[in-house]
């Protein structure tokens, strides 16, 4: 019967790594995570993104056992690891303020968690060289991490998950400490290592900018609870409510509060909306409609498209490769994300224009994508 | 040819090349400071004035100590000696009596030291594991045995001394050395225990994570990654217990016999006998000897000893 149980499981849990099934937690009254359920498929870079408090790092947390769940399970690889100490599970951890053992050379850093595990020395010596050469590692070895660059330690912090030889690794902001320009390379790094070894990363970050990079997936958090699961291309074109569309896109999504009769919509501006792809029938009532500034085009571009519009420049920001431009659509303000080329003054009146499907509608009560 | 092509780059080389003579009246460059100001006059004279003051009984002490009962009779107490003499130091350290037997402070000094090393190795060990536990490991009413343990250190000595006279009675430790060790040991504990829980509450919980994922266990953890980063802490805590259980008179007076009495108990014996003549310059070597420990120590770890209060005072 056992045995049936676990074959049962066995097949329900092919090809998924890290399994997250009806996951609560709370302290007392307050419920920091609520029914949560997420699978991530074997060798997928899952991000989990979000605010601070959203709940993503203590997610992280359960998953490595740091954390012990009120309520759920969580399998990994397919064993049930819901009451499994953090060495049993499978996992390497990276944290974002590194976590170096302060009193050890970089070598005693990487060899700790194999000492723990009686790995023979051979067998140490041999994975500390191999992750020394992929992470370039080998002239530091015998330096403290005090010694090390900011950027440095972060990489012996990888290699210490590295010589676990584990399936899933678990990352906790690892590029925050960084700063912008070190972050980039360790971001194309870390793309690079998960491409070479295949391994599931999960990976907790606030920065949307590594979220689209990295993942093939990414949850958005909000109070516990999972907002949106999909590929970043998906979360971005397709933001499945108000909060993921606001939270993704830098500027932020123009969102403007309307009501839509049959196929028009009436708010700061009309437009028919005819061409955009619901997801839903389309009720008449109360929405809101959502427009990314780089999906809107101005002038002569403008003039082809179903949408137009008349806005008055207010504030002009170059920023070089491109220009973002403040409007006003009646009072509502409207922002415009133009070429670096296109040139324009403050005070002028800009035709613009753009198309139904590349719009995000939301219901203005549920706040869900119709 | 090259300025007419980059006249950007030829405008800036002119610009530092300028002349410098663009100041106007007024102030320019480093702000000038007075040595001697009437501010400074009056903290260091104040500062002087307060570490003679603090000074001039060490200097008695030692002036008295080198003199011969003839030269101190003489008065004078703060006038160096005329004839410099070590017989006193040896007669405190060899001879005095103190009652009963006139073996002088050396047999008080190694019931101290035989006092001293267990109880600071013991109450450092158990209050270091406790702080730890009370970080990294809580559990279900931590915080209530926390608050117990630092209740107990506001309980007066005088409460509780009668009670463990009983207590050590009925365990066969009254009056042995032992006895008195661990009275230090449950005294040092909730201000030794609040020093290291502070402390390791003060390193990024991060790294005892790291530890677990990496397999170590609750001895691991504490022994091969806190332990060695805690030096500082361990210094105070050695400083405060060493100090502490040294300077102790009322608990050895009370738990000890006479054949086990610490050296500060020996030192108020030789001090107070009665009969005879009072021989000051012994009694001052006595007292010197006595406080050498705790000074000798302050003096080699003063610096370590203020980083490491620092360390465990920033949090609460």
């Amino acid at each position: 019967m056992a045995q049936a149980l676990r074959a049962e499981t066995r097949s329900e849990l092919d090809g998924i790594s890290v399994s997250i099934r009806d996951l609560s937690l709370s302290y007392g009254a307050v419920e920091v995570l609520g029914d949560l359920n997420l699978d991530v498929n074997d060798g997928e870079f899952l991000v989990l993104l979000g605010a601070s408090g959203c709940g993503k790092s203590t997610l992280l947390n359960c998953i490595a056992g740091l954390q012990p769940a009120t309520e759920g399970q969580i399998f990994i690889s397919g064993k049930n690891v819901t009451w499994a100490e953090p060495s049993e599970r499978g996992i390497g951890m990276v944290f974002q303020s590194y976590a170096l053992y302060p009193q050890m050379t970089v070598e005693g850093n990487l060899s700790f968690g194999l000492k723990n595990a009686q790995v023979p020395k051979g067998e140490i010596a041999r994975r500390i060289a191999r992750a020394a050469s992929t992470l370039q590692l080998e002239p530091l070895l015998k330096r403290k991490p005090a010694a090390l660059s900011g950027g440095q330690r972060q990489r012996v912090a990888i290699g210490r998950a590295l010589v676990r030889d584990v399936d899933v690794f678990l990352f906790d902001e690892p590029l925050s400490n960084l700063d912008a320009k070190l972050r980039a390379e360790l971001r194309v790094e870390l793309k690079r290592l998960h491409q070479s070894l295949g391994n599931t990363m999960i990976y907790v970050t606030h920065d949307q900018i590594e979220a689209m990079t990295l993942a093939d997936r990414i949850a958005i958090m909000r109070g516990g609870k999972i907002q949106q699961l999909a590929t970043p291309d998906d979360i971005y074109r397709r933001p499945a409510n108000l909060y993921v569309a606001g939270f993704i896109g830098s500027p932020p999504m123009n969102l403007l509060p309307g009501r839509l009769d049959g196929s028009t919509f009436r708010g700061p501006l009309v437009a028919d909306v005819t061409g955009y792809d619901f997801t839903t029938r389309p009720r008449g009532g109360d929405i809101v409609l959502g427009i990314r500034p780089e999906h809107v085009r101005t002038g002569e571009a403008a003039a082809a498209l179903p949408i137009q519009a008349q806005a008055l420049v207010e504030v002009v920001e170059p920023m070089g490769a491109d220009t973002l431009v403040w409007t006003r659509l009646g009072d509502t303000p409207f922002r415009v994300r133009l070429d670096g080329e296109d040139r324009v003054r403050a005070g002028q009146m800009l035709s613009i224009g753009f198309d139904p499907a590349s719009l995000s509608l939301f219901d203005a009560a549920t706040e869900t994508r119709i | 040819m090259s300025d007419a092509a980059y006249p950007a780059a030829a405008g800036a080389r002119s610009r530092s090349a300028a002349p410098r003579g663009r100041l106007l009246d007024g102030p320019a460059g480093l702000a000038p400071t007075r040595r001697l100001s009437g501010k400074r006059i009056m903290i260091y004279g104040g500062l002087l004035i307060f570490s003679a003051y603090y000074l001039l009984p060490l200097w008695v002490m030692v002036m008295t100590s080198l003199k011969g009962m003839p030269e101190i009779r003489m008065g004078n107490i703060f006038a160096p000696p005329v004839e410099i003499t070590f017989e006193p130091w040896v007669k405190a350290w060899s001879e005095a009596c103190t009652g009963l037997n006139c073996d002088g402070l050396s047999r008080g000094f190694w019931n101290s030291v035989a006092i001293v090393i267990p109880a600071t190795i013991l109450s450092i060990a158990v209050a270091a594991v406790n702080g730890y536990a009370l970080v990294n490991w809580r559990f279900k009413g931590s915080e209530v045995f926390f608050t117990i343990l630092i209740f107990g250190a506001f309980i007066p000595y005088q409460v509780m001394i009668y009670p463990i006279v009983i207590i050590l009675r009925e365990i066969g430790l009254m009056g042995s050395v032992w006895g008195l060790v661990l009275v230090h040991v449950v005294f040092g504990m909730p201000i030794i225990t609040l020093l290291f829980r502070n402390y390791f509450s003060s390193l990024p919980p991060e790294l005892f994570k790291a530890a677990r994922v990496d397999g170590a266990g609750f001895w691991g953890i504490f022994l091969r990654v806190l332990v060695p980063m805690s030096l500082p802490i361990f210094t105070v805590a050695v400083i405060l217990q060493v100090t502490g259980i040294w300077n102790d008179f009322l608990f050895g007076v009370i738990y000890t016999r006479p054949e086990s009495y610490p050296m500060t108990v020996q030192l108020n014996n030789i001090v107070n006998s009665v009969q005879g003549v009072r021989e000051y310059n012994v009694n001052m070597a006595a007292t010197l000897l006595t406080g050498l420990v705790p000074l000798t120590i302050y003096f080699l770890s003063g610096k370590l000893f203020v980083r490491g209060i620092a360390a465990g005072a920033v949090k609460g």
